[in-house]
């Protein structure tokens, strides 16, 4: 149970989350381009489809779209 | 000793008329009735005992406006439990009762197949026209609607600890919880300052408590409304947060804050985490997309939204070795717990890791993906346009169902939630008496149905317990049961105060 909560401690990480990160991303790097890539792609495959199906009228849209206040 | 966490969500959603002569508060109604349409009969809400004007803090001020109760307007009872209504001028969806987290996902989601099949159903009837409807809470105009939970809570719990300590919470949850915006509505903002933010509420609060939920609205809100043994609980009806479309958004705003309450009611919250001023703290938290602003603490200090995620994490687990799991039911409250170090270890290393979880996130990099790729400045109307369009429940045209969002629920569990309510709570009894005899009742609500069996009076069961009438307890007893005549015999329910059978 002490255990348990001390490796539960160790987890959090309040402060400077992103010094870590550097240090993981540095002993990684060949991965994490890879990775870049891939994610680029991905977004690039998602934004295709959002060009495809955004409403063709954004201006129009956005100015047509307006609610009464509720609740 | 912390209660068990009865729990729901109730939804008003933005409405859309195109090439159709209709205001929304007609559409909305068109929407209900396509949506009932093939009901054998409908079941009207009971309105009976209804004071959404009671306020917690015990004073009645005579300049607070009380929320109207408009009884004139479409509002009815389905068989999964739910209540589907008009609400102002917009369709509004409250979900059956639900004893987990991971239920409400499941009956939101099935909130949403009924919003899909009204529109569906409403389509003929426009002459070429459209409703559309969006899962969001603000026109980007200054015009917010809401989606509020609601919490069963021990009444024995002081409502000012209760206030203190469940803020920090809906301050800091904004980071996994917010539904993501482009541009700020907060009075005399300047277009293109705020390019986004977290949440589609958070410019809406300008009081740290009170009753309203139109005007001035407060972080925590003080109607004081059970729908049950009022002696025994309160309903902590939360009017702060966010319309979700990722369910795991869903399961963790209402996870986490079913665990925060029952810590409370076992005092294993602690003080330290209270907020200074919790109106500025929550546009700082949602004006800040790289998580590190510090709000100011009553005690002096300063922490990140994250910071105060971590505390009450950490509280939660020790609170869970201590008192278990109970109240949020054991299997979810481990899913939870998982969830929410796993989001908050996603969004203290890389919050971008959390596009598949969180709404804002999510939203964010579709935004930042189109800018780059169209070079477009913040205030151009297309970001805008991805930012309501994701909320857009039209299948073929959301874009939250594109962006690879995890799911918790699947398509046949959400259409079969549509009908059938959860066996877990009073909601079981209210939907199978509406499947079963939908002619003999005449209208229902949360903590009562009312019966016509053809001999007067009519007669008024009472449901004032959350957690009877549920499938355990009155399974067979409808099943036993060919009439409602026979069912009011064997519940010997009468007319006025008679003890809850169910």
């Amino acid at each position: 149970m002490v255990l348990a909560m001390a490796e539960r401690t160790k987890k959090q990480r309040p402060s400077a989350p992103r010094e870590e990160k550097s240090t993981e991303a540095e002993t990684t790097a060949p991965h994490h381009a890879e990775n870049t890539d891939r994610l680029k792609a991905e977004l690039d495959d998602l934004l295709d489809d959002i060009d495809e199906v955004l409403e063709t009228n954004a201006e129009d849209f956005v100015k047509s779209y307006v609610q009464k206040g509720g609740e | 000793m912390s209660i068990a966490k009865v729990c729901g969500i109730e939804t008003e959603y933005g409405i859309v008329v195109r090439d159709a002569e209709l205001n929304a508060v007609t559409a909305s109604s068109m929407l209900i009735n396509a949506f009932l349409g093939r009901s054998e009969t409908r079941t009207a809400w009971d309105f009976f005992d209804e004071q959404p004007g009671n306020d917690a803090r015990g004073l009645l001020l005579g300049e607070i406006l009380a929320p109207e109760v408009e009884t004139h307007l479409v509002n009815t009872v389905l068989t999964n439990g739910a209540r589907y209504y008009v609400d102002h001028a917009h369709p509004e969806c409250s979900t059956p009762e639900c004893r987990t987290a991971s239920e409400v996902v499941l009956y939101d989601r099935a909130a949403e197949e009924v919003m899909r099949l009204s529109m569906q159903r409403a389509q003929p009837l426009l002459n070429g026209g459209e409703i559309v409807v969006y899962k969001n809470n603000s026109d980007g105009k200054g015009n917010s609607y809401g989606c509020h939970e609601n919490y069963l809570v021990d009444r024995a719990v002081p409502f000012g600890r209760l206030v203190t300590q469940i803020t920090p919470h809906f301050i800091s949850r904004q980071v996994f919880a917010g539904a993501g915006k482009v541009g700020c509505e907060s009075p005399g903002a300047v277009p293109g300052d705020i390019p986004y933010q977290l949440s589609q509420r958070a410019d809406f609060f300008e009081e740290e408590v009170g009753l309203e939920t139109t005007l001035k609205r407060p972080i925590v809100n003080t109607r004081d409304e059970p729908h049950c043994d009022a002696a025994k609980y309160r309903r902590l009806h939360v009017i702060v947060g966010d319309a979700n479309m990722s369910e795991v958004a869903t399961f963790l705003k209402v996870g986490t804050t079913a665990i925060v309450l029952a810590m409370i009611e076992d005092d294993a919250v602690g003080d330290d985490l209270v907020l200074a001023h919790p109106v500025t703290a929550i546009r700082q938290v949602s004006n800040d997309p790289t998580l590190r602003a510090a709000v100011a603490m009553a005690n002096g200090k300063r922490m990140t939204a994250l910071d105060i995620q971590w505390q009450l994490l950490e509280r939660a687990r020790s609170w869970a070795d201590r008192h278990g799991l109970e109240a949020v039911s054991v299997d979810d409250g481990k899913r939870i717990l998982e969830e929410w170090e796993a989001v908050l270890d996603g969004l203290s290393t890389n919050p971008e890791s959390m596009a598949s979880v969180v709404d804002w996130v999510a939203k964010k990099r579709l935004v930042d993906g189109m800018a780059a790729r169209h070079r477009l400045t913040p205030t151009d109307a297309r970001l805008k346009a991805i930012d309501l369009q994701y909320s857009d429940l039209r299948r073929e045209k959301s874009l939250a169902l594109r962006c690879g969002l995890r799911t918790m629920v699947d398509a046949a569990a959400a259409q079969h939630a549509v009908d059938a309510p959860p066996e877990s709570t009073r909601a079981w009894f209210r939907g199978s008496c509406l499947a079963k005899f939908p002619r003999d009742i005449v209208a229902a609500n949360w903590d009562s149905i009312v019966f016509d069996v053809g001999r007067d009076p009519l007669r008024r069961v009472p449901m004032m317990e959350p957690l009877r009438g549920t499938r355990a307890l009155t399974g067979d007893l409808i099943d036993s049961c060919d009439t409602a005549a026979e069912l009011i015999a064997k519940l010997g329910a009468t007319t006025g105060a008679d003890q809850p059978h169910t």
